[in-house]
């Protein structure tokens, strides 16, 4: 019912919007980063963390740090609270938070097909999962040889399964193979989170149909630059755009058609919003576009907390917080191999 | 009088040359009595001087963690009691933690390898027992099956069953497929059991046979090393690519395979042998935990020690990190907050410092002038420490400002106890208290829950709740709403027999002089008891409000003395007085008269005909002559003393500043120095506030209104008194006369206990409990509010001086 929200939201999701907007709250600022910045190793880093929120989440690591515990134990704090928040949500919300991993699943199993394709020990791979994509039988996956036993034998059990109704073959499972599936993937799980937002109705569904339109534009030209100059055809490039955002139909028609950047950005620039993204980037320069999305994203997600009874509040907060952390994985790549100078490159502030 | 006022504070710069720098921080840790200002406030921690002492300080506490974990896992209690017997070297320290984490975690994790061998082989041995059981029951079944059939046909079945299972009887019966079947043991977690059936079977399509068994107690799993509830599973199958799918799963599974033996003779051998294993490992692993639990209960009684000092040592470097270091490097200098009453002891501690570290320098002790107001300090003692936390709560007094806590000690617990008014009650909580305070050395050194160490911490605050209210409950007559005549019999007796229903014309007066002390016990019950009571205790409420609206008027001419604030004084004090006096002051003295003339005039109407038309003749309510004058010379006062509240503050302010812009202009023409100087002091002052005139006047406007309205509504807030004691004393009544005495009337011993636990229950949860918390909280109010916005501004800041003994308390 929309605008009465406000009259029986709190009964049930009160509490944990409470809660998420307390985790918020604790998010680092401007001043934090700048502070990170000016860090000589990663101690110093681990004592400027310790001051914030990710304090007791470092406090028992032995000095001689690495890039990878400080990520780890930071990524353990987000699953910390996504598991707290997970356990005390009722429907829809439940459901809603559990959409929100669909991303880190689908991931997780492309990279865990990918490591046994390489022939990696499987035990390794789990460790490089996400913490929050992971499901009982995820290591079950290295059995599979083909699309249609990794369905049959692992993903039917999982909330994948319908996703993979469009993307089972027989064909043994090689680089590209995966791509397009983690592609097709992706695109049935935007546009079944798109849907089951809509459902929602609200200012939910409103918020969220944005932030997912977004992502699925971001989606959307990504496949179109990675796959210039490889052998995917058109019409299959088109096939793997979501049906839904800013681009859908008509940009769709012309991405698949794109040949290089610059007519990506050509087609980009007709659309006010994403002519500010791509304003920014010189022509010929595409690396930068990424970190541009990423700003564009993170802005879009601070606003979601402007509005109140909704739960698009719980998915900016994951993202957030994800953001975060590859902000200070960045910083302790660049402490740690003393690459200062291009410390500010890979940040994306938050506040 | 130290509370009335807090402690004079000056602010003070330390030199400290930097080899005595760490003893004398030290020192005022132990001393306890000086804030330090952060001087470095725009560098990151990690920037300062000590952060390095910092960091390692944070890195040997990790150390100290680690080694109270390992004491709590190996189940070692922590001696507790030689805290700061001696000094301990930080280095020395730190090299000793280094040692002892090294030594532990090498012991951990060899006895960790053993562990992991260890249940390894225990998990074998549960493999074999359960499986071979499982083959043997199996066997035992088909012989049967074989018997059956030697029995019922002459058909010989040629293979013997001997031969081992399944396996040669298939190969027999269906040569032509050469499919070998094969099987692999092993052990599976049980929750992951149902998942691993399910994956078994649609990897091999069906393919298989999967026995489970379930183990009955907990096993360690060895990996994790924590104890999972498993089960024990065979898998038969055929073909190569099969058994390689299934070992696939099993590894995705953490299922743990183990060869198995078929030959039933063989299983017997390396159940042997396992068993022997185990039995060495057994005495291995516990060597080795005899010897860790050696190595950690020599450092049991040393822990805390340790950890203190560590965390003292933190806290030093914490704040020599908050002085700014001299551009020589050789000394850094501190400023900060010192009661003016400390600098004795803290002199002295610096030059004990300066000594120990044979300094050549003398640590510079200075103090600075400032215009920032400092810190509020009291010093408070176990007794007024709860009463000023009462007062803190609302908010940090000013430097120098009245404090209300003085008063609070007495009318706090005095405006409970109006409400809480019954001596039995009284009683009971002060059994309660008294039993906290027997305890409370017990209970001072002890962790408390929330709602006990709250109670414990203002245990002296109940003391003079509970001591007031048996005052007041003897003045109310009330023991559990029950009246005694204890002072004496009631001065009156029943005319008739209808006295109980009777009005006060029904009783006759039998002695000249009025009971002796407070309520006559002959109003309880009486028909006019609650007609009585409420005029009597709404009149008290009455008095007791004016009174203390008073007090806190005059508590702000206290404040207007101290700072020299002749405007609120005269422009602030004197309108308030006069305007609560001449309309609630009156009412309070018509109130008093009318008790002791015994006069029937009705005050409600005199107040109100006061406003309505005060010309009026007062007629039957006239109380003394002239009444009439004197309430039109009041009225007239009050209506004077609203915009004499209001206007010539704001005024009599902005001429000032006026002529004080005026003077700035001109001040260069003046010739004589002293004034020049006196001047631009001045003009210091009033530079660094703004203005604006309309900011100004707004405010007093605001604080006239409220001041006016307020005194209305405040006293009419003191009616809650009555209130609040008459809920009380009617709650009581129906718990004893619906519960005690109904009972009592049956004359069943079973109905009157029960009747007595529920009147029991009843006075305890709803009457001591909830009823003193209601109360408390409406105390609570009455000072906060109507008591304290009439002088109180609790603009300051609290004095929290670095000390170890409130970091120990923190803990």
């Amino acid at each position: 019912m929309y605008g009465f929200e406000a009259l029986t939201f709190n009964i049930h999701g009160g509490y944990l919007e409470a809660i998420v907007r307390g985790h918020r709250g604790g998010l680092l600022t401007a001043v934090d980063y700048n502070n990170l910045c000016q860090c000589e190793t990663l101690d110093d880093i681990k004592m400027h963390l310790s001051a914030t929120e990710y304090g007791p989440y470092l406090q028992n690591e032995p000095s001689p740090l690495r890039t990878t515990t400080i990520v780890e134990k930071c990524t353990q704090k987000l699953v910390d609270e996504y598991k707290h928040m997970l356990t005390q949500a009722t429907e829809p919300l439940s459901t809603f938070l559990e959409y929100i991993t669909y991303g880190h699943m689908i991931d997780n199993i492309v990279l865990i097909v990918t490591g046994t394709l390489h022939e990696r020990d499987v035990h390794e791979l789990l460790e490089k999962c996400h913490p929050l994509g992971m499901f009982e039988s995820i290591a079950t996956l290295a059995v599979a040889q083909n699309m249609r036993e990794l369905y049959r034998l692992v993903l039917v059990d999982t909330p994948l399964a319908p996703y993979f109704s469009e993307c089972i073959t027989s064909e043994d499972l090689d680089e590209m193979n995966i791509e397009i599936m983690r592609n097709t993937l992706y695109k049935a799980y935007l546009e079944d989170f798109y849907k089951f937002c809509k459902k929602l109705g609200g200012a939910t569904s409103e918020i969220m149909c944005d932030l997912l339109s977004f992502e699925a534009d971001r989606r959307a030209v990504n496949i179109s630059i990675n796959s210039i100059g490889t052998e995917l055809t058109r019409d299959d490039r088109r096939k793997l755009f979501s049906n839904f955002g800013l681009l859908y139909p008509y940009g769709h028609e012309e991405l698949a058609l794109c040949e290089d950047f610059d007519q990506v950005r050509g087609v980009m620039e007709k659309y006010p919003t994403y002519n500010l993204i791509f304003a920014k980037l010189s022509y010929g320069e595409s690396q930068m576009l990424d970190k541009a999305f990423y700003e564009e994203e993170v802005k879009r997600l601070c606003l979601a907390f402007e509005q109140q009874f909704h739960y698009a509040v719980f998915f900016a907060y994951v993202r957030l917080r994800e953001q975060e952390i590859r902000n200070l994985m960045w910083i302790s790549e660049c402490v740690a191999q003393n690459q200062k100078s291009r410390i500010h490159d890979g940040i994306v502030y938050i506040f | 009088m130290d509370l009335f006022r807090s402690e004079d504070m000056n602010l003070a710069q330390l030199i400290i040359p930097v080899e005595s720098a760490h003893h004398a921080m030290t020192y005022l840790g132990e001393l306890g009595l000086f804030q330090f200002k952060d001087l470095n406030s725009d560098k990151s921690p990690f920037q300062r001087a000590y952060a390095k002492q910092v960091k390692r300080c944070g890195e040997m506490l990790r150390k100290v963690r680690f080694l109270k974990d390992q004491l709590a896992k190996a189940g070692i209690p922590v001696s507790k009691g030689t805290l700061t017997s001696k000094e301990i070297d930080i280095d020395e320290l730190e090299v000793k933690l280094t040692e002892l984490e090294i030594e532990l975690t090498s012991i951990n994790s060899s006895s960790d390898i053993l562990m992991r061998s260890y249940s390894e082989l225990l998990e074998f041995q549960l493999v074999l027992q359960k499986a071979g059981m499982f083959f043997y029951s199996v066997q035992s079944n088909a012989r049967a099956q074989q018997r059956e059939l030697e029995e019922s046909s002459s058909f010989r079945v040629e293979e013997s069953i001997e031969s081992p299972l399944l396996l040669e009887q298939e190969m027999l019966k269906e040569p032509s497929k050469q499919a070998r079947l094969g099987f692999i043991a092993g052990l599976v977690a049980k929750s992951k059991a149902p998942a691993f059936e399910r994956i078994l079977f649609r990897a091999t399509r069906g393919n298989v046979l999967l026995e489970q068994v379930p183990v009955e107690e907990p096993v360690l799993d060895p990996a994790t090393g924590e104890k999972m509830e498993k089960i024990v599973f065979l898998v038969f199958f055929s073909g190569e690519r099969a058994k390689l799918k299934i070992m696939k799963i099993c590894e995705a599974f953490g299922a743990n395979k183990y060869p198995f033996p078929e030959d039933a003779g063989k299983q017997a051998q390396m159940l042997d042998e396992v068993s022997a294993r185990l039995l060495e490992l057994k005495a291995t692993i516990d060597a080795g935990n005899r010897h860790r639990d050696n190595v950690l209960s020599s450092i049991a009684s040393d822990i805390e020690l340790w950890d203190s000092t560590v965390k003292r040592e933190k806290a030093v470097n914490h704040t020599l990190n908050m002085l700014s270091v001299d551009v020589t490097r050789k000394c850094l200098v501190g400023e900060g907050w010192c009661p003016v009453s400390a600098e004795p002891q803290i002199q002295d501690a610096l030059q004990r410092a300066a000594y120990e570290s044979n300094s050549q320098v003398v640590t510079i002790f200075q103090v600075i002038k400032t215009k920032e107001m400092p810190p509020t300090y009291f010093k408070t003692n176990k007794f007024n420490g709860a009463f000023q936390d009462i007062v803190d709560a609302y908010g940090i007094a000013r430097y120098k400002e009245v404090n209300p806590a003085v008063f609070t000690i007495v009318t706090f617990p005095f405006l409970f106890a109006v409400m809480f008014g019954d001596w039995g009650h009284g009683i009971c909580l002060l059994l309660a208290v008294l039993w906290l305070l027997f305890n409370e050395k017990k209970y001072s050194s002890q962790k408390l829950g929330d709602i006990m160490s709250m109670a414990f911490s203002g245990r002296y605050v109940i003391l003079l709740m509970s001591i007031f209210s048996i005052y007041t409950g003897l003045i109310y007559n009330e023991f559990f709403s029950v009246p005694f005549p204890i002072f004496g019999s009631s001065a009156y007796y029943c005319s008739d027999s209808t006295c109980s229903t009777a009005y006060t014309t029904g009783l006759v007066k039998t002695q000249s002089a009025p009971y002796v002390f407070g309520v006559d016990p002959v109003w309880h019950g009486s028909s006019t008891e609650l007609t009585f009571l409420n005029s009597l205790k709404m009149k008290m409420s009455i008095l007791i409000g004016v009174a203390q609206m008073n007090l806190g008027i005059f508590l702000s001419l206290c404040n207007g003395l101290y700072f020299k604030n002749d405007l609120n004084i005269w422009y602030q004090f004197v309108p308030q007085i006069i305007f609560l006096n001449a309309l609630f002051g009156y009412l309070s003295i018509l109130i008093i008269v009318k008790w002791c003339t015994g006069a029937t005039a009705d005050l409600y109407h005199v107040m109100i005909y006061m406003f309505l038309s005060p010309t009026a003749d007062l007629d039957a309510n006239q109380l003394f002559p002239g009444q009439k004058y004197l309430q039109i010379t009041l009225l007239l006062l009050a209506l004077v003393a609203i915009p004499w509240m209001l206007f010539p503050k704001p005024l009599i302010l902005r001429s000032r500043h006026i002529k004080e812009s005026q003077g700035h202009t001109y001040n260069m023409l003046r010739d004589s120095e002293h004034d020049i100087v006196d001047l631009d002091h001045e003009n210091d002052e009033t530079d660094q506030e703004e203005f604006e005139f309309s900011e100004v006047f707004v405010h007093q406007m605001i604080h006239a209104i409220e001041f006016v309205l307020g005194a209305v509504s405040n006293t009419a807030s003191y009616l809650r008194l009555w209130a609040l004691s008459l809920a009380h004393s009617e709650l009581s009544s129906v718990f004893y006369d619906k519960v005690l005495v109904l009972t009592w009337g049956y004359q069943n011993v079973i109905i009157i206990i029960i009747g007595f636990i529920i009147f029991a229950f009843a006075t305890i949860g709803v009457l001591l409990c909830m009823e003193t918390l209601s109360a408390f909280l409406h105390a609570l109010r009455l000072h906060w509010v109507e008591f304290q916005n009439k002088f109180y501004e609790g603009v300051g800041y609290k004095f929290s001086p670095y000390s170890f003994a409130t970091m120990d308390e923190e803990e």
